[in-house]
């Protein structure tokens, strides 16, 4: 009893217009779960290349309460990713398969881990900034068509609000401090306030999966509207802090509700997207180096599982 | 080839409440799947007690038998309270 | 009797301190994502520990510029610090990391077995809630020593070459300091000749079951637990101290 596609599409169109689920056994048009594992992945990979610039500071930090709470934020990314891994295997492609497409720069992750963290005020604006504009994607993400992603974006949520507030403090602790500690606030924010910004992705107009992901409700908002809601969100804080927004076009519009502001380097942003941000090569290489690393590890213990799954076996048929 | 197979989380999240799924893992084994369920699923206290059970050992029904599976239920109204009607005033029943 | 007290948390503390450093190392870059997870979860809890141990040194030391965990953490002398010598040693790869892991945890679980018992109500109670922590560890590394040990040719291979090397480190743990003594007598700490026996048969037993020999005895490695330390022991100051001694006196 096999329906013509058309009519299976039609279908499962409007059960996504309706507000239902897609669960991983539900039939799904190839090219839905194709642009899931693509987007759900780039996600995970995003978590777990992003420990890496927080975690050049973990044995840094100037504290033990800054330690504890550093190592279990980069920790808990570690976990959102094993939480959206575990996702896009719900459609089929293994783990290994995702890795294998990250080490060999197929897959792409959130470029703004390309970018070194050179003070301790970056983990501070990491923390505020990153997870901030992080957050606003993720929240529309709670109610995306595909279950398992949803579900994983929920847990992501929930666990992800002490990641601003932990940013925050660090920078309103910098900004009360001394002069050089504050010089050390401001000049963070300067080298962090763009790429937050290309964070959200091209402009709409060249933003080539923006449509159909808004149909499929992976989108509920596009780019240009999560950024401005960013820049809205996040200026009143900078202004608290008493640091300046490195943008000089920036200003309030009152007639829109909004802040204009200036443009972004776009020519930047892909240059990054493309591999020569200044971080890129060094982030794959240590990932790759982690998971090479490991495959004696992982096939020990595959074989020692065996084993002792053996020595049962023989057990039980004495 | 090295590849550790998946394992189902189920945590009771406190006594009295039943086991849920919460998520997936790789392990090599059960005693590493228990571990690592720990380790990631109960990091902010979510749990009294855990359930691990390797993902190929659940059968799952195919959504495209939903309909034999689940619609003759539909029409069932008489499993449900509400289908007897009784006077409003009758009390404790 | 408070310089000694104050003495012997720096003692305790430091150790958790900097093995939960090394495992802090990391994060970011275990050999599976479940396994960064759980070497992250032991640094925590170890670090965990070091806070309350330092919190109450600093409570014990009653000096004029009021000492805080922090300073104390990050602002002694490279002789002032007081953990023993197996714990600095790097993560050379995950066999290394596990057999340093379990060399600890055997001998951490039956100190504070001890230390549930101190007569000292603050490490008594710092104890007993550390003891799960590391009863968990424990667990952790002994079953990771019989996975590797008991796993591939060349994980075997690479488990015992871990366990020789760090081998003679271990009888550090055990040895008796004049600090320690004084604790002994006081009620306040084990009688580490008794653990000592203890914990050389555990090695043996959990060694022989992961398939490992247990290397024979050419004498130990010591002086950590009176400030003589190994050469990684400066560059894991130069990163825990970095932040407090190229900003001094600011809080952060």
């Amino acid at each position: 009893m096999s329906l013509p596609i058309e009519k299976l599409e039609e279908e499962f169109q409007a059960k996504i217009d309706a507000g239902h689920s897609i669960e991983p056994k539900d039939w799904m048009p190839e090219k839905y779960r194709k642009t899931h594992i693509r987007q759900i992945s780039q996600h995970a990979h995003s978590e777990i290349v992003g420990m890496l610039p927080e975690g050049n500071w973990i044995t840094r930090t100037p504290s033990l309460r800054r330690k504890v709470a550093l190592l279990a934020k980069v920790q808990d990314e570690a976990g959102h990713g094993l939480y959206l891994y575990s996702a896009a295997e719900t459609l089929g492609i293994s783990r290994d398969e995702l890795f294998e497409q990250l080490h060999s720069g197929k897959a792409k992750y959130s470029s703004i881990f390309n970018y070194p963290t050179l003070s301790w005020a970056d983990i501070g604006a990491i923390g505020w900034l990153v997870d901030g504009a992080a957050i606003i994607n993720q929240v529309m993400l709670t109610r995306t068509s595909y279950g398992p992603y949803a579900r994983a974006m929920v847990r992501i949520c929930k666990e992800e609000s002490f990641h601003q507030r932990q940013g925050y403090e660090i920078m309103l602790t910098l900004c009360r401090g001394t002069e050089v500690q504050k010089q050390m606030a401001q000049d963070s924010l300067n080298r962090w306030w763009w790429p937050s910004l290309m964070m959200f992705g091209p402009v709409d107009a060249e933003s080539t999966h923006t449509e159909q992901s808004m149909k499929w409700k992976i989108k509920r908002k596009t780019n240009d509207e999560l950024r401005q809601q960013f820049i809205d969100i996040t200026v009143p804080q900078a202004d608290f802090l008493g640091i300046t927004v490195p943008d000089p076009d920036l200003k309030w519009n009152e007639e829109k509700g909004q802040y204009d502001f200036g443009a972004i380097d776009w020519d930047e942003f892909w240059q990054v997207v493309k591999g020569n941000g200044p971080c890129n090569k060094e982030r794959l290489d240590t990932r790759r180096q982690a998971f090479e690393e490991g495959a004696w590890v992982r096939e020990a213990a595959l074989a020692y599982a065996e084993k002792k799954e053996k020595a049962k076996d023989l057990a039980k048929a004495v | 080839m090295n590849k550790w197979p998946l394992w189902e989380v189920f945590i009771r999240s406190k006594s009295g409440l039943e086991h849920r799924h919460v998520g997936s893992l790789h392990a090599a084994d059960a005693t590493m799947a228990m571990e690592n369920a720990r380790d990631v699923y109960t990091r902010r206290q979510e749990g009294v007690s855990i359930w691990v059970v390797p993902s190929k050992a659940i059968t799952a029904s195919n959504p495209e038998h939903s309909g034999e599976l689940f619609e003759p239920a539909q029409d069932k109204a008489y499993r449900h309270p509400t289908f007897y009607d009784l006077p409003n005033e009758l009390k404790h029943i | 009797m408070k310089e000694s007290l104050y003495q012997y948390l720096l003692l305790l503390g430091d150790n958790a301190m900097i093995l939960g450093h090394r495992l802090s190392e990391l994060c970011g870059h275990g050999p599976s994502l479940e396994t960064d997870i759980a070497l992250t979860n032991i640094s925590l809890d170890l670090f965990g520990q070091v806070r309350n141990y330092f919190q109450y040194a600093a409570e014990v030391k009653d000096d004029q510029e009021k000492t805080t965990e922090d300073k104390i953490a990050f602002l002694r002398y490279p002789h002032e610090y007081r953990n023993v010598l197996l714990v600095e040693q790097p993560n050379k790869d995950f066999a290394f990391v596990i057999a340093r892991q379990f060399f600890f945890d055997a001998y951490h679980l039956l100190l504070l077995k001890e230390l549930c018992k101190s007569k000292d109500e603050q490490i008594n109670a710092i104890a007993n809630k550390s003891i799960k922590e590391v009863k968990y560890h424990l667990r952790f590394s002994s079953e990771w020593l019989k996975r590797l040990g008991d796993g591939t040719a060349e994980s075997h291979d690479k488990m015992q070459a871990a366990v020789n090397y760090l081998y003679p480190y271990v009888g550090e743990l055990p040895s008796e300091s004049p600090i320690e003594k004084e604790m002994k007598e006081a009620g306040i700490g084990p009688d580490l000749g008794v653990l000592r026996t203890a914990y050389f048969a555990q090695i043996k037993s959990t060694l022989a079951e992961a398939t490992l020999e247990t290397p024979q005895f050419f004498g130990f490695h010591s002086g950590g637990k009176k400030g003589v330390h190994s050469e990684h022991h400066g560059f894991i100051l130069s990163n825990l101290q970095y932040m407090q001694r190229t900003y001094p006196e600011m809080e952060w």
